[in-house]
């Protein structure tokens, strides 16, 4: 009898296809993939997915967010997290175009990410039927792959090739839509993973001499200065590259994306660059004589003016991406292929250095931004409380093992150059996008991604608002996300810019906000805010201590700047410290 | 250098997928550049296709837009040429009333002349392909149009390359 049932288990496990319907191949195509969460709104075009999603219950767990641009920036919270693709779902029509926001930040911020969209049924297709939207047409130019399906047969060769393409090479969004009729058809399913697409090519060959005229390069090089992106972390290459720069003893400045590939206290790591980045790392910008990009695009945040940009150095720049090479900073030389093949492989040829007068401009620059800005960020001397402030707290009180989300802003700039990092994948912006509204939905991606890690979400209380119905979905999953607002009234950066820029008139910047505590209480969180300098330590601890999800509202100084910054367009060494 | 504007031939293989000529378009179009001509057919190989279009950019912002329709996941390659490293043609119809055949003599020398082709005729109109550059087909153009064009059309150049483009090649290691 035992015996029986074996070779019969033996039959079925060799049974290749079994006969479902295409709703069901779609849940167990996402089973395939290792995806045990996934985040959206359902509807009317997506509901045969819904119905199996409840049969699956126990193996794959939907999370209802409030909106669906919500579902989409958590999917990418949860995969800037977890290294993972993230999955987001909605309906056809608004459902759709709701993604819009979240996959083109997934394109801009390169995030693996799956959306799937219900999609009317084939034969209403271009009929204007209710709740239908050539979603394909419109998220073409923000995703790198995009797809319909009308037949169920299809389902399990694009899922399996829109998981590929979202994770290998370059990473990005890729959308799936599916016609309602493709949904309910059976056919027989099987499923066999992606591996290769014959017109992609997701990792470029790494060229020997390129590597070998890197490091000659480098090694000759007096004043060199690294900036590093997002590339070592989404390659997976922070050992790989910590050993570079350890190795060769170069100043080490990272992008808004890239910090926390190796730890902010790292003696090497020069701070950011960028518009608001480190003094000492945009000045010596422009007077570096080998620039060694790795894992970064030059976006215009990072480069200001290209015409005055590190003109006297020799620029090599690594990068996965060909097409990234020469679009905006002309190189010398280009070392094509994935950080972590490419950095280990550069190791042995580097011989070792320190450069110590050249590091000690650095110490030197960063004493000066350090009496200008840093001091009085971190310890004002002025009643009114400082975001910076509140920063070093957080810092104080999680020794750097937090995840820092944040939206977009004046809080999110003090929030890169001031939090600290001790371990990957923490620092969870949205930065080439700039989307508000990103912080809250994220973190809680980040948070169901790592429940063992503090994720603390950091907002300005403009772009709080502007998602605030996710506080209904931390509320129902449990999601222990800590939601810190700084709250200073105003869409802070747009009021410092028209500030400096427009002669201080302050157009539609100010905010009349509504009791910040009482809308999270409604939504039972426990929910504090913070007026005074005395009683900041005690609530960021009271936030830290809680295992459930904790909001707390800081009023800090209204019209407080960051600095130092570089005016748009403006060369990188004329940063302003005021 | 680099900066100046040029006639560029853009040929790009690809996958023979829907909506790609939507990808493809829309990466000029978020540049403001404007195809000047477009087209697209099979190439000689199995089940690929090929875009054949005409822009009038700087270099250097054709060799960023080369990389960007690289990238395209279901573009497997894409070249830029300038009018010497191609050879190109495209191809025009007109429709005429079948009166002034018989009626203007000096149509007949015009066709003659041109290398049209009388593709066919009936009582009421007769059609005229000619197929080469621009420059003859606007010539012609210009001629026939004093005595009256009922139709006309003109199709997107296409273009062979001098050089080697190595597509085949290039598949075969794609697919290892």
């Amino acid at each position: 009898m035992k015996e029986t049932q074996t070779i019969q288990n033996q039959v079925k496990s060799l049974q290749t296809t079994e006969r479902i319907s295409g709703s069901e191949a779609i849940i167990k195509c996402l089973l395939a993939e290792g995806v045990d969460i996934l985040y959206g709104y359902p509807g009317g075009a997506i509901m045969p997915v819904y119905d199996e999603l409840y049969k699956y219950q126990d193996k794959i767990h939907h999370v209802l967010t409030r909106h669906e641009q919500g579902a989409t920036h958590a999917a990418q919270g949860y995969a800037r997290i977890s290294g993972k693709v993230g999955v987001a779902i909605a309906t056809s029509g608004p459902g759709a175009t709701n993604l819009i926001t979240g996959i083109a930040d997934a394109q801009i911020d390169s995030t693996p990410m799956v959306c799937i969209t219900g999609q009317v049924a084939s034969h209403l297709l271009g009929s204007d039927a209710f709740q239908e939207t050539d979603i394909v047409g419109i998220s073409t130019p923000v995703t790198k792959w995009n797809h319909q399906i009308t037949k169920a047969s299809e389902i399990p060769e694009v899922l399996a090739k829109a998981f590929y393409i979202a994770k290998s090479g370059r990473p990005g969004p890729v959308l799936i839509d599916i016609t309602k009729d493709a949904q309910f058809e059976e056919f027989d399913f099987k499923y066999e993973k992606c591996h290769g697409v014959r017109s992609y090519k997701p990792v470029p060959p790494t060229d020997e001499n390129s590597l070998k005229a890197a490091a000659e390069l480098i090694n000759n090089a007096k004043k060199p200065l690294i900036v590093w992106g997002q590339g070592v972390i989404l390659g997976e290459a922070e050992e790989e590259f910590k050993a570079v720069v350890e190795k060769a003893g170069i100043p080490s400045a990272w992008t808004i994306l890239g910090v926390s590939a190796i730890p902010t206290s790292h003696t090497l790591n020069v701070g950011m660059v960028g518009m608001h980045g480190n003094y000492a790392p945009n000045v010596l910008t422009n007077e570096c004589d080998v620039l060694i990009a790795i894992g970064m695009r030059f976006d215009d945040r990072v480069t200001g003016n290209l015409e005055t940009y590190a003109k006297q150095a020799k620029i090599i720049h690594f990068e996965i991406d060909p097409a990234e090479v020469d679009k905006n900073v002309k190189t010398d030389i280009a070392v094509l292929g994935n950080a972590k093949t490419s950095l280990k492989a550069l190791l042995p040829l580097l011989n070792p250095n320190s450069h110590n007068e050249w590091h000690q401009k650095f110490k030197d620059l960063y004493s000066i931004e350090y009496e200008k800005v840093i001091k009085n960020d971190l310890h004002p001397t002025k009643e009114g409380l400082t975001m910076g402030e509140v920063l070093k707290e957080i810092n104080k009180q999680t020794q750097g093992d937090a995840a820092i989300v944040t939206d977009v802003g004046q809080h999110q700039m003090i929030a890169c150059r001031y939090a600290e990092f001790n371990k990957t994948k923490s620092n969870i912006t949205s930065g080439g996008l700039g989307t508000m509204g990103f912080g809250l939905p994220a973190a809680i991606g980040a948070k169901m991604a790592a429940p063992e890690r503090e994720v603390i979400s950091i907002c300005g209380d403009g772009g709080y608002q502007m998602t605030i119905q996710e506080l209904g979905t931390i509320f129902q999953q449990k999601a222990a996300v800590k939601i810190v607002v700084l709250n200073n009234d105003f869409l802070g950066m747009v009021r410092q810019w028209q500030q400096l820029f427009f002669d201080k008139r302050y157009a539609s910047t100010e905010m009349t906000n509504p009791d910040f505590v009482a809308i999270a209480k409604g939504y039972y969180l426990n929910a504090k805010r913070v007026t005074k300098r005395e009683e900041l330590a005690a609530a960021v601890e009271e936030m830290i201590a809680s295992k459930e999800p904790y909001f707390l509202e800081v009023c800090v100084e209204k019209e407080d700047n960051v600095f130092p910054m570089i005016p748009s367009g403006a060369t990188v060494s004329d940063i302003r410290l005021e | 250098m680099d900066k100046e504007i040029k006639h560029f031939t853009v040929s790009i293989y690809t996958e023979n997928n829907i909506g790609l000529l939507n990808r493809i378009s829309a990466i000029f179009q978020r540049r403001h550049i404007n195809i000047e001509s477009l087209n697209t057919s099979r190439s000689e190989i199995d089940g690929v296709s090929r875009f054949t279009l005409v822009v009038n950019i700087a270099e250097d912002q054709m060799k960023k837009i080369i990389g960007q329709l690289e990238r395209q996941v279901e573009v497997i390659k894409a070249y830029y040429h300038t009018d010497e490293e191609t050879i190109y043609q495209i191809s025009a119809i007109f429709k005429i009333k079948s009166d002034l055949l018989f009626e203007e003599r000096q149509i007949q020398n015009i066709i003659k002349e041109s290398n049209a082709r009388i593709v066919t005729v009936n009582r009421e109109f007769f059609v005229l392909e000619k197929s080469g550059r621009k420059e003859e087909i606007d010539l012609l153009h210009r001629e026939l149009s004093v005595f009256g064009i009922m139709q006309f059309t003109r199709s997107g150049r296409i273009a062979v390359t001098k050089d080697e483009m190595k597509i085949s090649t290039m598949l075969e290691a794609f697919q290892h």
